[in-house]
């Protein structure tokens, strides 16, 4: 596969949360304001590249036996540096961020992407794949964050988009936007609106 | 040697676990005073920005300009008296979970579900010139899901409120969380914390307010068991059990 595929297919033709179905916990805990969702998305995108990366360099020596826990031990030890640094250098952000960042280690995706394709292929085509499954799921995370920051409190980033009625605009936040079940519904959408125009997307009935 | 036998297996995972941990060690270890200090001046940030001495979103320099008409002390709470330690040092979380240092608050004047608290507590005195203007108080206590952390502000008369806010809490945003949003703190602003026979009255309410009313503040819809918690924690840190004795003493015109 040419690594422009390798980068662009995880978007929208092998999206991790769309068709993997991968990660979903996380999109449903952080996307409560796109402020977040940003900074869990670059801190996904740059764990799951340098995991991969890190993965298949060593991919020839790992005994099958213990596979899994050598990718969980790089997974996490990358997610405690991510962490260590956001709390360093954007202290603000890392506070509202609290657990969900040290739960990267739990996100299918990062590991999913290492023993699907990092054990199988050389580190600058890994480190790429890595790339493009953190962007994939960034898009599905941007698409749900935007949806409930503007419902859910009327704003985007922060601004004041549809001012809300306790701040003396018109608009009557929508409580359950705020709540994790209204990510299920959004990311609901996202594949139906996805599998309308890719077809091929949609799994036989049986 | 093959991938799979005992001796690879061990010595892949040995070398694997010393380069993780050198450096996630390294990073943790080089970046600790850079935490540390971020932490320091965000409770202080917190403070200012709850007596209305900076914006929310200040700049280092500005908060360190500030903080310095801030005199802090350390009180003993079962005298109301002040204690001879070095408040850059004492760490009231940390002593909250001393046996030594902490007192089990009896479970009838446990407002703020806290437990335990420490015999010792800092008090912040924001001065002008000679004279003090507001005092400071930390107060803390549990909230849905988290302990919420944060200051309560008082006027020099020591009854009308000048500001609540917290710095650490772990409330659902958007709906316990709302205790950051500075439109509802506003409300506590000018709300007496006391009513007549000096007991403390302040109380979060469901839905709004009456307009005008000395003690009671708007409710946070959709967090009902926050808004509970911020009533219990300053009502219980304004009681007899907690600050109130200091409060009483100060209120004498002691030791301002």
């Amino acid at each position: 596969m040419s690594l422009k595929k390798t980068l662009l297919d995880p978007l929208f033709e092998n999206n991790p949360i769309a068709l993997q179905i991968l990660g979903i916990c996380s999109a449903l805990a952080v996307t409560t304001k796109l402020e977040s969702v940003l900074v869990m998305c670059l801190a996904v995108v740059l764990v799951c590249a340098f995991s991969n990366l890190s993965v298949s360099l060593i991919r020839n020596h790992v005994p099958s036996s213990i596979r899994i826990i050598v990718m969980m031990t790089i997974i996490a030890s990358l997610v405690i540096l991510t962490d260590q640094l956001l709390k360093a250098f954007v202290y603000d952000i890392a506070k509202s961020m609290s657990v969900y960042i040290g739960l990267i280690i739990t996100n299918c995706i990062v590991m999913g992407r290492a023993e699907a394709y990092a054990m199988k292929n050389g580190p600058l085509m890994s480190f790429v794949d890595g790339i493009g499954n953190g962007i994939g799921y960034s898009i599905v995370l941007i698409f749900v964050g935007v949806f409930r920051e503007l419902f859910g409190s009327g704003k985007l980033l922060g601004y004041n988009i549809l001012t809300p009625i306790n701040e003396g605009g018109w608009y009557m936040p929508n409580g359950m936007a705020l709540l994790s079940p209204s990510a299920f519904f959004l990311i609901g959408i996202f594949i139906w609106i996805l599998r309308s125009f890719k077809k091929d997307q949609i799994e036989s009935s049986n | 040697m093959s991938n799979d036998s005992t001796s690879k297996t061990l010595i892949v995972a040995t070398l694997l676990c010393v380069v993780c941990s050198i450096m996630v060690s390294y990073a943790a270890v080089s970046l600790k005073p850079l935490q540390v200090k971020n932490k320091r001046l965000d409770i202080k940030k917190n403070l200012l920005v709850t007596a209305g001495l900076v914006e929310d979103g200040a700049q280092e320099s500005e908060i360190v300009e500030a903080f310095k008409v801030v005199e802090t002390k350390v009180v003993d709470l079962s005298t109301g008296k002040y204690v001879d330690i070095d408040p850059e040092t004492y760490d009231a979380r940390k002593a909250s979970k001393n046996p030594k240092k902490n007192y089990r608050i009896p479970s009838d004047k446990d407002l703020g579900n806290i437990k335990s608290r420490a015999q010792y507590k800092k008090v912040y005195f924001i001065k002008e010139g000679d004279k003090v203007k507001n005092v400071v108080f930390p107060v803390h206590g549990k909230g849905l899901w988290s302990t919420m952390y944060g200051f309560l502000v008082l006027e020099e008369d020591l009854n009308t409120v000048k500001g609540l806010g917290f710095y650490e809490h772990g409330e659902t945003p958007g709906l316990g969380g709302e205790i950051d949003n500075p439109r509802w703190k506003k409300n506590w602003n000018g709300k007496k914390a006391f009513n007549d026979s000096m007991e403390p009255a302040l109380k979060v309410v469901k839905g709004s307010a009456a307009p005008g009313s000395d003690h009671n503040i708007d409710g946070l819809s959709g967090a009902t068991i926050t808004a509970n918690g911020v009533t219990g924690l300053v009502q219980y840190w304004l009681s007899e059990n907690a600050y109130g004795t200091f409060i009483k003493n100060l209120r004498e015109g002691e030791m301002l």
